[in-house]
């Protein structure tokens, strides 16, 4: 027994039947399905040169979190998820339904808040400078952090402000792990409400990439985009990923729960598995991500592949490879158009391969590189797919409702 | 023989190995002597400068060392040897290859003030901002800060070193996150997704910055001498937790598979429950009906009633507003139950573990329920009044424990409470 458990089939049938969005391309469904209709990207090569970035497209924060007390005690990431996600309870018809939201299961991917950069420089430059006093550091944080900031901070906080904002009173995990942890975090919700243990989750993650302090640490492994935007294909000699702001969070509920309060379905998450490959030799990753395409239920449908490769090497690669198996999908990156998200890339895929299927139609390509090609008629199944740029590996199957 | 069911027609959950370090020791042998023997593992601060702080003690772990540290090293050393421990005693799977799933509760990571400090050496200028630190932050220079400062960094570590299979999955339920490790150990048994689980909890964040962030909260106790009578737990002059560091491991097994190989149980994981409480960030509704519910939860889940609850290891935290909390949402659970069942906060001689605090108080329950004897509450002179648990005062007290609930509350609305028992119902 070596892989990550698939859930039964003859299990419950879960149905996806909420999406939030608030991306570097909009906000809401038409929004987004509209920029990725023209092909729109919103790059930012300026802001944060040399490093490129995906700046989330302002939205109005009032509309979803009215009170400003809770957005004042809130980072950028966590107002971005907190609205997604009352975008995502609008989109299913339960925003605001006391019964409903008081049972929710709630499972976000998150990692943690920014930084105040000025207490950081600060200490830094006055160390530079000669401070060296024992206490210094003690001193200096005990007076200029403010103290709520560490609450905007915590990981587990994304879900404790959209409990509060949103009024949510069932249950409430955290996943933290980058990438992967958003394909963890749907794994777990869909195992729970088909097995029963469960009827409808709150499901996503959001990500605040306009951050220089998230610049430095994937600095250090060299992993940013740098001076120019390219799309993920074509970043081969450039190898990296454009950081980018989102959030996506997605209303996963059993049929029966759906059908009994006449909630229609954009797509059906037929499976979610994940894996961890050892990524010392060449080879390993793809071979994990072969091993997790066959851990799908059968592909019998008119099927496309919209994956979070990050453009990162040698991770980007290898996933190439896995995708030149199977060039009968055509395949779309989100990486390209809404930048890396990070614990949000995989959910914010989801939400995209279930938009695609609920519209008939996979959104166009965006690659100069042949490694995109043009899909006629409507998808009934589209494998997500979700390497980490450093570790982890998830995918997932979402299907029409016939 | 027919596989063993609870009364909700699942399989049984049972513990088959044990690890833990707590600032009181490495093991369950010496922490369990020294539990029951009411000694504190608080102590002042010695790994860094406490010139300038409110709080100046914790319960760290010293005898631990790794380099370079940081905490989340701390944390992953710490959890390797747990995790060690409970595979020696549940003596399953071979080395390098546990047959089931990781579920790691772990503090959230980041980039820690030793690793900055370096970057501002690097820059070597007197004046400079974040644009000078990305600066030099590649080129190679710095690709284990990377690896070390990624979330799953932990998981992936432990995942590799022990073999576990699949996605391992790091948590955090803030100071539940320990009690949630083993919940998600508990449902994949339950869906019959896997036989075993690894269930780890660590936390080694006492570091200035993390106690410089409770402390800004009003959440530490400031009573720092003698730092051994800081944590005080259901006392009147109570006066916020105390940080501390350590770790958990239990390997979970479903009864079946665990009798089929002939594995000795130490305990079952009777009930988990949990429930959220969307009144405010960092307090609990007034009408503690999230935490009610969340008890009850769990009574329902474990298929029991109050009555059959005969041990209560408390959050037990001794800020003022938990341990009242705590008091008043068990009393409308247990009813006048509550002033007969003994609770006790082993966070008197341990501290605050935080992450890790879930995963070790169900061990130290299920210590209890082996040597049907309940670890004291130290540093109880002064009841509070209000507070009318019967609680096991400054001595360890023999008792017959048949079902201990443990329970954990933490920021961001995160409520978590287990039912252990010695046998299955």
């Amino acid at each position: 027994m070596t892989e990550t458990p698939v859930s039964k089939p003859g299990q419950t049938e879960v149905w996806i039947t909420g999406i939030g969005l608030a991306t570097s391309l909009g906000e809401g469904l038409d929004a987004n399905w509209a920029a990725l209709q023209d092909k729109r990207i919103n790059v930012d090569e300026n802001g944060f040169a040399p490093y490129v970035v995906h700046p989330l497209m302002p939205v109005s924060f009032d509309s979803q979190i009215p009170k400003k007390g809770d957005q004042r005690q809130m980072e950028a990431w966590q107002r971005i998820g907190t609205y997604a996600a009352g975008l995502a309870l609008d989109s299913a018809g339960i925003k605001g339904n006391k019964d409903i939201l008081s049972k929710i299961d709630m499972v976000v991917a998150a990692g943690g808040g920014e930084r105040d950069l000025n207490v950081d420089t600060g200490v830094l430059t006055a160390e530079a400078k000669g401070a060296n006093a024992p206490g210094f550091l003690n001193e200096r944080l005990m007076s200029d952090l403010r103290p709520t900031l560490f609450l905007a901070q915590l990981s587990n906080l994304l879900a404790g402000n959209i409990a509060i904002v949103h009024g949510l009173g069932g249950t409430s995990r955290t996943f933290m792990g980058e990438e992967v942890a958003g394909a963890d975090a749907a794994r777990i919700a869909l195992a729970r409400i088909a097995s029963g243990e469960s009827d409808i989750a709150l499901v996503g993650g959001s990500h605040n990439g306009e951050r220089k302090d998230l610049l430095v640490l994937y600095e250090f492994g060299d992993f940013n985009l740098k001076d120019k935007f390219a799309p993920v294909w074509a970043r081969k000699e450039r190898a990296g990923f454009a950081l980018g702001s989102a959030g996506a969070f997605l209303v996963l509920e059993s049929k029966a729960h759906a059908e009994a309060r006449g909630a229609k379905p954009f797509a059906r998450l037929a499976s979610v598995v994940a894996d961890l490959a050892r990524r010392k030799q060449p080879g390993e990753m793809a071979a994990t991500l072969e091993k997790l395409w066959a851990q799908l239920p059968k592909r019998e449908g008119k099927g496309a592949i919209i994956t979070g490769a990050t453009g990162a090497e040698p991770a980007t690669s290898e996933e190439r490879g896995f995708l030149k198996r199977h060039t009968d999908f055509p395949v779309r990156s989100t990486g390209t158009m809404f930048g890396h998200t990070m614990e949000t890339q995989f959910p914010l895929g989801l939400a995209l391969a279930a938009l695609s299927i609920s519209r008939g139609a996979l959104f166009p390509p965006n690659d100069s590189t042949g490694t995109e090609i043009e899909m006629q008629g409507a998808p009934t199944q589209i494998v997500v797919v979700g390497a980490g740029h450093w570790r982890g590996e998830g995918m997932a199957l979402v299907e029409a409702v016939s | 023989m027919t596989a063993p069911r609870d009364k909700l027609g699942r399989p049984v959950v049972v513990v088959t190995g044990m690890g833990i370090m707590t600032s009181l020791g490495a093991g369950k042998a010496d922490n369990w002597s020294k539990l029951v023997a009411g000694e504190s593992g608080i102590r002042t601060i010695t790994r860094f400068p406490v010139d300038g702080l409110r709080t100046t003690m914790a319960g760290t772990v010293d005898f631990v060392s790794v380099d370079p540290f940081s905490s989340t090293a701390l944390s992953e050393r710490m959890a390797e040897l747990v995790t060690q421990e409970a595979l020696d005693q549940a003596g399953i799977g071979a080395k390098g290859d546990f047959p089931g799933p990781l579920f790691l509760a772990v503090a959230p990571v980041e980039v820690e003030w030793p690793q900055r400090r370096e970057l501002g050496r690097v820059v070597g200028k007197l004046d400079f901002n974040y644009d000078d630190l990305l600066r030099i932050s590649g080129g190679g220079k710095f690709t284990a800060y990377h690896h070390r400062f990624m979330f799953g960094s932990v998981a992936a570590h432990l995942a590799e070193a022990f073999g576990t299979k699949g996605s391992p999955i790091s948590l955090s339920t803030a100071c539940a996150s320990g009690a949630t490790s083993i919940q998600l150990g508990v449902e994949a048994i339950r869906r019959g997704e896997t036989d075993a689980a690894l269930c780890v909890a660590t936390d080694g964040t006492v570091n200035p910055e993390a106690l410089v962030r409770f402390s800004l909260l009003s959440a530490l106790s400031t009573q720092n001498e003698p730092p051994q009578a800081a944590s005080r737990p259901f006392s009147k002059n109570r006066d916020g937790f105390v940080m501390a560091e350590g770790a958990g491991a239990l390997v979970l097994e479903s009864y079946e598979a665990a009798t089929a190989r002939g594995a000795k149980i130490l305990g079952v994981i009777a009930g988990c429950g949990e429930l959220t409480d969307s009144f405010h960030r960092t307090r609990s509704s007034p009408d503690g009906k999230p935490i009610i519910g969340c008890m009850k939860k769990t009574l329902a889940d474990a298929g029991m009633e109050p009555g059959q609850i005969d041990h209560i290891n408390a959050h037990g935290t001794a800020t003022p507003e938990n341990d009242k909390m705590e008091f008043n949402t068990t009393s409308a659970v247990f009813g006048e139950l509550v002033q007969k069942i003994p609770v006790t906060s082993n966070k008197s001689m341990v501290g605050h573990t935080i992450s890790a605090a879930g995963a070790v108080e169900a061990i130290f329950s299920l210590l209890t329920l082996e040597h049907q004897r309940i670890p004291p509450t130290i540093n109880y002179e002064t009841p509070d009044p209000t507070i009318l648990f019967d609680v096991v005062a400054n001595t360890a007290r023999d008792a017959r424990v048949t079902a201990v609930m443990s329970n954990s509350f933490g920021f961001g609305g995160q409520n978590a409470s287990l039912i252990l028992t010695r046998e299955p119902a």
